[in-house]
């Protein structure tokens, strides 16, 4: 198998199953439905009394945290929960590196305990990739965000979403809105749709806030949001990072939503059954209306749910890939 | 040796399955087949007895005992059961009866959904590899079997039993 870029052969086995899942970027279409259709069936499992399967049964899930975040974390540690793993959940930020540990260190000591994943969320772009490099080669690494570079599990709970209430991708218009500089989502978000066929995918946001050579990823790009949301059948909200937001780029916030705020008169340019879709937490009042996020057309809760089948689908398909990959060395090394 | 026809087959299982529910006082059981093949047997026994109730599917991908040596199975598909599994009288049918480890995993998801009254286990064909304790109460024929040899079930419409040779074509 020839290699597309330097991420591909890191994250997938040598038979193309996933070991590691870093960044939607160069996965095929096929690997991405795969990954749909496991979840379809691990969200039958999260409808039973009991919603448990004994598949990762006696292995150890640790997320490695060392940016903060609720949803994320839960939703992981209920996934690899409902998988029978064992999970433990380490919040970086507020010990080790804070006494001066690095990255590395902080790794060896978490392979020490037998971890068989990795979750990892980090403020630096490129962070779990750096640690799939690094870590000890049957460990699976799962990106749960890295700084601006991607949020894959995320991008794929979008997809899983959009094909429950829009059956398939081949004729929607998508739109992404906000602050697209600074979002992983929105990244993770185009690539996925790219690659399951979306013709038509739009990011709409001011200009200060929408990254130089967007148009690379076969978007189109909106300053004016009712113009964007013409027609559309889904309505990506992206978070207003304050955050990460050093200043300058805004005037203030009563601005940003003056013009990008999703209203329910700015919705009904969009077609009569388009669901909005927001990854959370939501600022009200600064992206989105309340009684648009509680709406009808609202899907962001059911994204939650979602999210929980997809990180299933995920961790158990990365720790099938890492089996394959042993068992295919001990064969080559007889 | 020539395999045998399944719809021969499956009409005799009629037969043997009405007598063993009689026997066992078992009235109106709930149907469940394993996919794939399990769930053609099941349809084609469900006509062969005139019954009309839902058929529940189930999918033990994820219940199976080779997971770290094989995998997931990338065609999984959600298990659907229409009907209470708690207290009902279960019938599991499969197609191809080896190593019970499907059957186990197969048990295993059932009682995630619930405690059933009995289980009553039917099988188109039983090969006898012994690896576990499970044997069908009714089945459609018994063969011996040479160790690199399967025998699969294909369908839905004709069901037939093919062999295969394992010294020629891979496991999968």
């Amino acid at each position: 198998m020839t290699p597309l870029d330097a991420k591909r052969p890191l994250q997938l086995n040598d038979q193309g199953q996933l070991r590691h899942f870093l960044s939607l970027d160069g996965l095929p279409r096929e690997l991405l439905t795969e990954i749909l259709d496991t979840a379809d069936s691990f969200l039958e499992v999260g409808a039973r009394a009991v919603k448990k399967v004994p598949l990762l049964r006696g292995k150890t899930v640790c997320n490695v945290f060392f940016e903060n975040s609720t949803r994320t974390r839960t939703t992981f540690e209920l996934a690899a929960q409902r998988l029978s793993a064992d999970v433990i959940s380490l919040n970086v930020s507020t010990s080790s590196t804070s006494k001066g540990e690095t990255l590395f260190d902080t790794l060896r000591n978490l392979e020490a305990m037998a971890a068989d994943m990795f979750v990892v969320r980090h403020s630096d772009s490129g962070a779990a990739h750096f640690i799939a490099e690094h870590v000890c080669p049957e460990v699976a690494v799962i990106n749960g965000g890295d700084g601006r570079h991607a949020h894959p599990t995320q991008g794929m709970l979008d997809m899983l979403t959009i094909r429950r209430h829009k059956g398939s991708f081949e004729n929607l218009s998508v739109a992404i809105v906000g602050d697209i500089l600074h979002s992983r989502v929105a990244r993770s978000d185009m690539l996925a749709l790219k690659a399951l066929g979306c013709p038509d995918i739009r990011v709409i946001g001011p200009k200060t806030l929408i990254p130089v050579g967007i148009e690379q990823y076969g978007v189109k790009v909106y300053t004016d949001l009712s113009e964007g949301l013409k027609d559309v059948d889904v309505v990506i909200m992206l978070r207003l990072q304050r955050e990460r937001m050093a200043g300058g780029l805004l005037p203030s916030e009563g601005e940003f939503y003056r013009l990008f705020g999703l209203t329910t008169a700015r919705l009904a340019g969009a077609k009569p059954d388009a669901i909005v879709m927001h990854p959370g937490p939501i600022n009200r009042g600064v992206e989105i209306e309340s009684a648009v996020a509680d709406g009808s057309h609202s899907v962001i809760l059911n994204q939650v749910t979602y999210g929980i089948a997809v990180r299933m689908a995920v961790l158990s398909m990365a720790m099938s890939g890492q089996n394959t990959q042993r068992q295919l060395d001990q064969e080559n090394a007889l | 040796m020539s395999l045998p026809d399944p719809s021969a087959l499956i009409r005799q299982m009629a037969v043997d399955l009405r007598a063993h529910l009689a026997r066992r006082q078992i009235e109106s059981p709930r149907f469940i087949g394993i996919r794939t093949g399990g769930v053609w047997v099941a349809q084609a026994l469900q006509d062969a007895l005139h019954d009309d109730s839902p058929l529940g599917t189930l999918d033990v991908s994820f219940y199976r005992d080779d997971f770290s040596q094989n995998g997931l199975h990338p065609q999984v598909r959600p298990s659907e059961l229409p009907f209470e599994i708690e207290g009902q009288h279960l019938v599991l049918i499969d197609d191809v009866l080896m190593s019970g480890r499907t059957i186990r995993a197969a048990l295993n998801e059932l009682f995630d959904y619930g405690r059933p009254a009995s289980v009553t286990l039917v099988c188109l064909l039983d090969l006898d590899a012994g690896e576990l304790p499970i044997r069908p109460d009714v089945v459609g024929a018994s063969l011996p079997l040479a160790a690199e040899q399967r025998i699969k079930l294909t369908g839905p419409a004709p069901l037939a039993l093919e062999r295969q040779d394992l010294t020629t074509a891979s496991a999968h």
